[in-house]
């Protein structure tokens, strides 16, 4: 068989014609485009792709069977291991996980694993979506909180078990970072509530606007017959750069921009209530794909210049190379090696930024090499909207009001691999103990804490609630 | 979704609802807040609790018809009708000890939210001083409320046309020029706690003010809210709403309640447009 070196592409929006749109950016596959694609997989014994994934799809399993033409039977496969396979093609960063140790990918371009899993997801959508089977009903109560990538796939598994799952979301609407950070065109809002209903028709019970730490206790939540607790509430509080003028009337948090953007449908004001205004000249500060989300949506709100501002080079920015080129090619102007120190108003209205030029040095913990500042090297930039983008703290309402629960120096939940945290019972994953990191990773946590939650629950119960 | 058992005109311009949230109402302490949307395309607003009944699983929430959202509930929304989405109670209760003498200020539509913070105040004993202040007589509501809770309540009018004349610190200037205050408790329009602060702050009591800045989720995510207490920057939703306000930079506060004042009046012209449409 001949072995063809590129992936097969996938259509896109042209850049001119997106950036004047919120619609989703990449097209995805045809039938006959992805079985071309599945047919690039070697179907290599030692599979290093499964292990790359961080819930252990059967890759090389799934891909035979689009191949085949089989698009049911590879759903199927798809959905023994990650229940939320439409999101996971969209926004899993392939590149350094499944597809960066795929064996074609040494000598060529990896198979598109991504695109094929987002193919096989959007065709059982097209084509009726099967519930998979269910556990024998055990009796036993499962309280999630936060309806994220970590609460939807530890729910689901656990419905799988047989146990009975109420999500608790503090939000008028379920997905978690899906759907107040990641925007519709890179992930359509359609798409995350196709993926919850799917875990609804499992039997899991959602509760929105319900505030655990306020609403109710975690111990509130024992008292009232719950047997065990996932807390999955994310890595929800913006940090910000601590410099003068950060409360200027035109900085704003990434997670506000973003949250009146995505969750609000600010970007259809007025017909929808929430307002947002964008000015022409927006710098964002930071380098990671919240960075990205935040700069293409600036762009679409008809900003004229969009700057990312980011203290390191090109090479340690945290951001996913796709989302990068995407950027890039959609307009925004990105300066390396700088750094904001104060923000400029007038009458308590940004308008410029003073910066600084930096230089890399010694590595730092994180392995990079640490940014320093060069002095003298100061200048001022012309802008009238700032987004600060430099990551996130987890929310500490939970660790305050759930005493016995072990927290870290940051705040984050401390938590096992399997999600065991220092109270009986209570099980955590996803930002809340990582602090701020991908979807798929926090899914992972979410399905391991529900394998770990199972166990915990017949070792100390037995096989039915009492 | 949450019913609106109950709905009634308090005065020119602000009503009460009592709304069916038993969660809610089980939960409530004086000084939290909630959040409301209203429907599908819906803002996100918060509202101080006004009141509540944990036997009767309800909450009193009180509106002033002001922009778009509010002229809404109060021109659109009746009894039988559900609000989209109520989440709550959020912020931190306020800090009820027994201190001695209590000034509670209420201005305008801030008179509800003081009365569940008077009453717990009076339950802890202390001595409850309340101001109330309006703009005009056709604008003050809950007196009776008030008086229940008071030890001794003052009402003013900007027009003189009921209690006195002028604004609610004057009578706050004489109380404490006369000595004896432990501290001051003042909800209404910035201006107004901005300038209760600078009163208090001149004869050395502290004060407590219940911030109301600009919200999107209310649980410390977006961080819109954030405000500036002595040199640091808080966010009102989870630190707050309540802070010495004696410490508030009251400049930028309202620099940014007033951030998105074009936009609010379009989204206003917008549903008065509609209005005229169905007319």
């Amino acid at each position: 068989m001949k072995i063809v070196p590129k992936k097969t592409p996938m259509r896109e929006q042209p850049p001119e014609e997106r950036i004047k749109n919120f619609r989703e950016v990449p097209l995805g596959y045809t039938p006959e485009e992805a079985i071309q694609e599945a047919k690039r997989c070697l179907q290599c014994k030692r599979a290093p792709c499964i292990q790359g994934c961080p819930v252990n799809i059967k890759i090389p399993k799934f891909i035979a069977k689009i191949a085949e033409g089989d698009f049911r039977g590879a759903i199927r496969v798809i959905k023994e291991d990650n229940y939320l396979p439409a999101i996971c093609g969209r926004v899993c960063p392939q590149e350094t996980q499944c597809e960066a140790v795929c064996t074609l990918g040494r000598k060529f371009e990896p198979v598109a694993i991504g695109r094929l899993e987002r193919f096989a997801a959007d065709w059982e959508y097209e084509h009726g979506v099967e519930i998979p089977p269910l556990g024998e009903p055990t009796g036993f109560r499962v309280a999630v909180v936060g309806s994220g990538p970590a609460g939807l796939t530890c729910a689901a598994e656990l419905r799988r078990f047989g146990h009975d799952v109420v999500i608790f979301e503090a939000l008028h609407e379920p997905g978690g970072v899906l759907v107040y950070g990641i925007p519709e065109f890179r992930l359509p809002k359609r798409i995350v509530a196709q993926e919850v209903e799917n875990v609804r028709k499992l039997g899991v019970e959602l509760h929105l606007n319900v505030v655990v730490g306020r609403t109710v206790t975690i111990d509130e939540l024992f008292r009232d017959g719950f047997h065990a607790v996932f807390v999955g509430s994310g890595a929800g509080l913006p940090r910000f750069l601590g410099i003068p003028g950060e409360s200027l009337v035109g900085v704003y948090s990434a997670n506000e921009f973003l949250t009146r953007v995505n969750l609000m449908r600010a970007y259809l004001f007025p017909e929808y209530d929430t307002p947002i205004k964008v000015g022409r000249r927006v710098a964002v500060v930071g380098g990671g794909n919240v960075a990205m989300d935040a700069a293409r949506t600036a762009l679409r709100l008809g900003a004229e210049r969009v700057m990312v501002l980011y203290r390191r080079t090109e090479a340690e920015m945290p951001a996913r190379v796709e989302e990068v080129h995407h950027a890039k090619e959609e307009g925004v102007e990105f300066h390396f090696l700088v750094n904001p120190v104060r923000f400029l108003g007038r009458d308590g209205v940004l308008v410029g930024v003073e910066c600084v030029r930096m230089e890399l040095g010694e590595p730092d913990e994180s392995g990079r090499r640490r940014p320093i500042p060069i002095e003298g090297s100061n200048f001022t930039l012309d802008i009238d909207t700032a987004i600060i983008a430099i990551g996130n703290s987890p929310h500490p309402l939970i660790p305050r009001t759930t005493p016995g629960l072990e927290v870290s120096r940051k705040g984050t939940i401390v938590a096992d691999d399997l999600g065991v945290t220092s109270r009986e019972g209570v099980f955590a994953g996803g930002d809340i103990v990582t602090g701020a990191a991908t979807v798929i990773l926090a899914m992972g946590a979410g399905k391991r804490a529900a394998y770990a939650i199972d166990r915990f629950l017949r070792e100390k119960y037995g096989e039915k609630a009492p | 979704m949450a019913k609106i058992l109950k709905k009634s005109a308090l005065c020119t311009g602000i009503w009460e609802f009592i709304v069916e949230a038993p969660s809610i109402a089980s939960k409530a302490k004086a000084g939290q807040f909630l959040i409301i949307r209203l429907h599908e395309k819906g803002e996100r607003i918060p509202l101080t609790l006004a009141d509540w009944d944990e036997g009767e699983g309800t909450i009193t929430l009180v509106v002033q018809a002001a922009g778009k959202s509010t002229r809404e509930m109060t021109e659109r929304f009746g009894e039988g009708d559900e609000i989209r989405d109520v989440v709550g109670p959020l912020g931190t209760p306020s800090e009820i000890e027994r201190y001695g003498t209590v000034v509670c200020i209420g201005g305008g539509v801030g008179i509800a939210p003081i009365y569940p913070i008077a009453r717990a105040l009076k339950s802890a004993g202390n001595r409850i001083v309340t101001i109330a202040g309006a703009r005009r007589k056709d604008l003050l509501f809950w007196l009776d409320k008030l008086e229940e809770v008071s030890d001794e309540l003052i009402i003013t009018t900007d027009d003189g046309s009921f209690g006195r004349k002028g604004v609610v610190t004057e009578p706050l200037k004489e109380l404490l020029r006369a000595g004896g205050v432990d501290r001051i408790w003042a909800i209404g329009p910035a201006i107004m706690m901005k300038f209760c602060s600078l009163t208090a702050r001149e004869f050395g009591v502290p004060i407590v003010v219940s911030l109301n800045p600009i919200m999107i989720d209310g649980t410390g995510m977006c961080g819109v809210c954030r405000v500036e207490v002595a040199g640091e920057t808080k966010f009102a939703c989870v630190d707050g709403p309540e802070f010495d306000g004696a410490q508030v930079n009251w400049d930028l506060f309202l620099a940014r309640l007033a951030m998105y004042r074009d936009l609010e009046e379009r989204a206003l012209k917008a549903y008065l447009g509609t209005m005229e449409e169905r007319v």
